[in-house]
């Protein structure tokens, strides 16, 4: 008896998110394993061309108008009743604003254990054992997944979405949806991200900041850093909060996803919802008083020095070889 | 209208966090606990509301080290009613417990809004919110940036990856995971917390039973593995600022 593990894709504006080809891959790891199948489920509207190149054994795509956009109640009515009707053995789903919104409700409605912030799932002794990462990247957490059905949030880090890609996608069969009733939560419109600045996904050095940078007037020797090295100011999210840098330079789970050749990350802990979009950086160069922080989990080369300390004497140095060269 | 605030107590990580002698859970004796800062949002959110016209702000919490202290403070914010959840003997338990134990209170307080934070850094069972939602029977939206309240609605602004967000409309009641309120949440005086322990009577609500609920069993808890760690460059800020540069030239930069 077949195995089946269900991955919701996740789409935005015509695109296919890379923690769906991550899923994907991780499926695949646990399917090569254990006898099984790697189920994609694609909700959309006119949309089956971003089925092509899923790496999954099948796809199924359920076509609906209200399927246009994510809704959380169309979702969760869609996903539930085909895991009450097959019982996979996992359903995987984004740490995102879509799939928490799919998986944390259906496991307490159709009381299926849940685990979240996972990073990679392993086969061992044909159990499958999951393992999460907490505490804001501090602690690692393993156990085995339940019987008979689990369901899962993934976060990126272990899987390339490279590997959840195909040239040869699964079969489509369209499936049919089951019926959409009128739903307290209803999507209005797209609010686009603010254009005009600089595109932070395309630079190949980011000089990022964190709380440690304590004060907005404390940006000023950061830009003088980034303006010596010829990279591009960007910040984790307690900066944006603050207003003191604009939202297009928001590194993190709601802001961008960046992949430059060299990340310093000065004044920045790690937590998970900001490292997790920095996993495809080259080098990550980070600087914080902490040394457990846990950037420097991720980070090839550390300082535990003040950045305040050091970003004039660094900027000094940078000014000083640029002269040499 | 009664907005209600459920926040949570969170290890905290400025602290050494300590693993138990089976390796399968944290150690309770060294454990600190704060309030989850995603839940600072929440009751940040809800005194907006509450000043734009909304209503009434309730903050509800699980008894814990420091829920007194969170509660005063929530209280000297501008929260109406102070509510401590009590007759647990463990300071963590899992978030489909805590959404079990916290649903009957929070119905009888007849919500039009449940704000909560849209997730915690221990959430190993998934985010409060959503559990929460569905004990209550109501519809539940996260990553919530921002509210407008409407008649019988709440108009909310979704968080997407890479600055995108959409604008949602949700019928009343309903429960939402705050990403981040429209303001920083507001600094308040000692003073001010001081005198909310003086003046604001803390309520009491049992919980309706004390099972607890552990789906997910962890088999070994620890901290990610040394040598993954990274290379760290020692000495003063200009030795630091030498090796940078060296690093920097290898990695053609300069």
């Amino acid at each position: 008896m077949k195995q089946e593990i269900f991955v919701l894709i996740e789409h935005l504006q015509g695109r296919v998110t890379d923690i769906s080809y991550l899923m994907l891959a991780a499926a695949r790891g646990i399917t090569e394993k254990l006898d099984g199948n790697v189920v994609a489920l694609l909700l959309g509207h006119n949309q089956r061309a971003l089925a092509n190149d899923l790496a999954a054994d099948r796809i199924l795509y359920f076509d609906h108008p209200d399927l246009a956009h994510f809704t959380p109640g169309a979702y969760q009515r869609v996903i539930g009743s085909l895991i009450e009707e097959n019982k996979p053995r996992l359903a995987l789903f984004g740490d995102t604003s879509i799939g928490v919104e799919v998986a944390g409700p259906l496991s307490a409605r159709l009381n299926l254990p849940l685990v979240s912030y996972c990073k990679s799932l392993q086969v061992e002794n044909n159990a499958i054992k999951f393992t999460s990462q907490i505490c804001g990247g501090k602690l690692m957490a393993e156990g085995e997944l339940p019987s008979p059905t689990a369901l899962v949030t993934m976060i990126p880090g272990a899987y390339k979405a490279e590997q959840g890609r195909s040239v040869t996608p699964g079969v489509v069969v369209q499936a049919s949806v089951p019926q959409l009733d009128k739903h307290p939560v209803r999507f209005l419109q797209y609010i686009e991200p603010e254009t005009g600045d600089v595109d932070i996904t395309k630079e190949a050095l980011l000089i990022s900041v964190g709380r440690g940078i304590q004060s907005q007037d404390n940006l000023e020797i950061i830009q003088e850093l980034a303006d010596a090295l010829g990279g591009v100011v960007c910040a984790s999210r307690p900066v944006v909060d603050q207003g003191w840098l604009p939202a297009t330079r928001l590194v993190g789970k709601s802001g961008k996803r960046v992949k430059p050749k060299v990340y310093l990350a000065l004044g920045i802990s790690g937590a998970t919802e900001h490292v997790e979009a920095i996993t495809d950086s080259e080098v990550i160069i980070a600087v914080n008083t902490d040394p457990l922080a846990p950037i420097f989990n991720l980070a090839k080369y550390g300082a535990t020095v003040d950045l305040l300390d050091l970003v004039p004497a660094l900027t000094e140095a940078v000014k000083q070889a640029t002269v040499k060269a | 209208m009664n907005l209600i605030v459920a926040i949570k107590l969170v290890p905290d990580l400025v602290e050494e966090l300590k693993i138990n002698e089976e390796g399968n859970f944290l150690d309770l004796e060294s454990l600190r606990l704060r309030v989850n800062e995603f839940d600072e949002h929440a009751l940040e959110q809800a005194i907006l509301l509450k000043e734009r016209g909304a209503g009434r702000v309730i903050v509800i919490a699980l008894d814990g080290e420091g829920v007194e202290d969170a509660l005063f403070t929530a209280a000297a914010k501008g929260a109406d009613q102070v509510i401590k959840l009590t007759g647990n003997t463990m300071p963590l338990v899992s978030n489909h417990t805590l959404a079990r134990w916290l649903a009957p209170v929070i119905k009888s307080l007849q919500p039009s809004l449940v704000l909560t934070g849209v997730q915690a850094h221990n959430d190993l069972d998934g985010p409060l919110g959503p559990l929460l939602a569905e004990y209550l029977d109501l519809p539940y939206v996260g990553y919530v940036a921002k509210a407008t309240m409407k008649d019988g609605e709440v108009e909310i602004r979704k968080e997407y990856p890479g600055g995108l967000a959409a604008e949602m409309e949700i019928d009343l009641p309903a429960v939402l995971g705050i990403q981040a309120a429209e303001q920083p949440p507001r600094y308040i005086a000692f003073s001010r917390i001081r005198q909310a322990m003086k003046t604001v009577q803390l309520e009491e609500r049992q919980i309706p039973d004390p099972f607890i609920e552990e789906p997910i069993a962890i088999a070994r808890l620890f901290q990610p593995e040394i040598g993954e760690r990274a290379e760290i460059i020692s000495g003063d800020v200009d030795e630091i600022a030498a090796r940078l540069v060296d690093i920097f030239t290898d990695l053609d930069l300069l």
